[in-house]
């Protein structure tokens, strides 16, 4: 299975916010969208970072105004980002073990969604429930 | 707070397609609820059930027995069948709206990728779902001619419907006399001069599509010997660290099964199945008459991506092949449908969870929906298209519950009915699919066959005493 299968029913949304906005309209963002992480670019098409759920909590953690904080001074930089043809299980593998739960995907540098864990895990749960459910057909009594 | 009586008001569900998406969706629709759904299924073919039917390989029969659970789906009175009716042809978006609350677009991936190399327009050079499509008696296809008259093929790609088709080259007439292959592919196929055939995977054994039941196949053919070099066999570094990282047991045993018949010497039967890895297509070589008579390849080797993916990427190593016949089968997309969105990079309805969504706005357009590989592209196997299904079901159902859904000026069933008769008086209900089923399965039976199939609609027309 191919990052393309989750992608083409992810819809075509990218949440992105700006490295100069502020926490607070990130925080709304991710609320609003109702999403665990935001890429953060300055136009659509190339992310220069990622804005989590976790760097939100380890703003607030360090600094009581956090909600000024700019986007840019706490986004994680260096984002891994995929392929849509890359295979959905290295990613899971690479998410797993880097302990990170959000994937940018680039398409000739262009970016095209976000991939989270959660949809990584529900697309090999599908996958298993599939084989399950042919199995079954098969030796189902006809 | 009033219950209104819903059994008044059933909910009609048009379904587009009627292959394992298509019946998931419809099982899962029809379950007992607060509101009685009705469910009509099309198919531009007179028959149902897609690629079970015309898509998975005749000596598979096992594989075809998932249609009894779609039999029981049909036996609901709330479900019915109109197949020799094609959306955009006999009905439009605006027909449906108007004796449907909600549609519903199963319609598959029903092309294939291009190669994108030069020469592979000669001739000699198919597609494999057209091939696929013609060995199964596919109304639309029974027409194609495939120059059986060489000696040597190549398949690109070793997802499964390569590996099908490599393995319908490689059988004995006899074995394929016992299936329900179409009768004129049998000829064909009985005439073939092949003596050598080339499947090609663009990675390494760890990455290939196929399953492990069809590489096994491959290596117990009667007549035909699987070779594998034992160096395209051998994990590359890469490979192996991700195995070991990964422990994945069906990855595992895949590799294994490969290396076992790398390490077989080849029986001396009369063909020869060459399964190559790491090399990709660059360009087909035509003679003076623009036949198809080399193939260069070129090959690979594996670099990780930074997400973790395995990844090919050309040397500079270049090799030819002497193959004048050629079957590509590097991906499959669907086809955009009359007036729905469609995502061209993916080859997908545009959607979110099976919503449909605007092209501009990106947001859900109200009453239409996708299931199966229309919306997630291809991938899985036959059951993957259940959970596929029942999430857009659920989505279906969520709408229903929030009365955002098509106000149809004619909501009764017979309106309908009556509406695709008048659009195509000879369409098939699910009782003349069963009729059709009885007489084909009679004719197989005669010749020791599990079916002889229908291939053309006027002979199905015909078959149920209709002018």
């Amino acid at each position: 299975m191919k990052i393309a299968n989750i992608l083409s029913a992810k819809g075509m949304n990218v949440f992105t916010v700006a490295p100069n906005q502020l926490l607070r309209e990130a925080i709304h963002l991710l609320v609003q969208h109702n999403v665990g992480a935001l890429v953060v670019a300055e136009k659509s098409d190339k992310p220069i970072g990622i804005i989590t759920e976790r760097d939100v909590v380890r703003a607030a953690a360090g600094n009581e105004n956090f909600f000024a904080v700019r986007v840019g001074d706490v986004m994680t930089k260096d984002v891994i980002t995929a392929a849509p043809e890359d295979d959905v299980k290295s990613v899971g593998q690479t998410m797993t073990t880097r302990r990170f739960r959000h994937m940018p995907i680039l398409d000739r540098g262009k970016m095209v969604g976000i991939i989270s864990i959660g949809d990584v895990l529900k697309a090999q749960l599908e996958e298993y429930e599939g084989l399950i459910e042919t199995l079954n057909a098969q030796i189902a009594p006809g | 707070m009033t219950v209104p009586d819903l059994t008044a008001r059933p909910i009609r569900i048009a379904i587009i397609g009627s292959g394992p998406a298509a019946f998931y969706a419809a099982d899962y629709l029809l379950k007992p609820r607060a509101r009685v759904a009705q469910i009509d299924l099309f198919d531009k073919l007179p028959t149902p059930f897609g690629l079970v039917r015309a898509g998975v390989a005749p000596d598979h029969q096992k594989i075809k027995s998932v249609t009894k659970i779609y039999d029981a789906v049909a036996a609901n009175p709330n479900f019915r069948f109109f197949g020799n009716v094609e959306y955009g042809k006999h009905l439009s978006l605006a027909d449906l709206k108007n004796y449907y609350h909600q549609i519903l677009f199963a319609t598959g991936a029903q092309t294939d990728r291009k190669m994108d190399i030069p020469g592979e327009e000669l001739r000699g050079s198919y597609t494999a779902t057209e091939f696929v499509a013609w060995y199964n008696g596919h109304p639309d296809y029974r027409e194609r001619e495939f120059d059986l008259a060489q000696e040597c093929a190549a398949i690109v790609g070793v997802g499964n419907v390569a590996v099908d088709v490599a393995r319908i080259l490689s059988r004995t007439p006899d074995e394929l006399a016992k299936t329900d292959i179409a009768d004129y592919a049998l000829d064909a196929l009985r005439a073939s001069q092949l003596k050598k055939i080339y499947l090609l995977g663009r990675r390494g054994p760890a990455q290939a599509a196929f399953t492990n039941p069809e590489i096994k196949e491959l290596g117990e053919l009667a007549d035909a010997d699987a070779i594998i070099a034992p160096q395209e066999a051998a994990l590359d570094e890469l490979s192996r660290a991700a195995l070991d990282r990964e422990k994945d047991p069906l990855t595992l045993k895949k590799t294994q099964l490969i290396q076992e018949i790398a390490a077989r010497a080849p029986a001396g039967k009369s063909r020869q199945l060459y399964i190559r890895f790491l090399v990709s297509p660059v360009e087909l070589i035509g003679d003076s008459n623009g036949h198809v008579i080399k193939m260069r390849v070129v090959k690979n080797k594996l670099a990780q991506s930074e997400s973790g993916s395995l990844n090919a990427h050309a040397t500079d190593q270049f090799e030819e092949l002497p193959v004048n016949l050629v079957f590509r089968s590097v991906g499959y997309r669907g086809i955009a449908l009359p007036e729905i969105p469609f995502n061209d990079r993916f080859g997908t309805i545009l959607n979110q969870m099976g919503r449909v969504l605007d092209s501009t706005t990106h947001s859900p357009v109200t009453g239409l929906f996708c299931s199966g590989w229309i919306k997630r592209g291809p991938s899985g196997v036959i059951g993957t298209n259940k959970p596929d299904s029942v999430e857009t079901a659920n989505a279906m159902l969520e709408d229903i519950a929030a009365e955002k859904m098509f106000a149809p000026a004619h909501a009764r069933a017979e309106q309908a009915a009556e509406f695709i008769r008048a659009r195509q008086p000879n369409f098939f209900s699910y009782a003349d699919w069963k009729k059709l089923d009885a007489l084909e399965v009679a004719r197989g039976a005669a010749q020791g066959r599990p079916r002889v199939k229908f291939t053309s609609v006027p002979e199905m027309i015909a078959a149920l005493g209709r002018a």
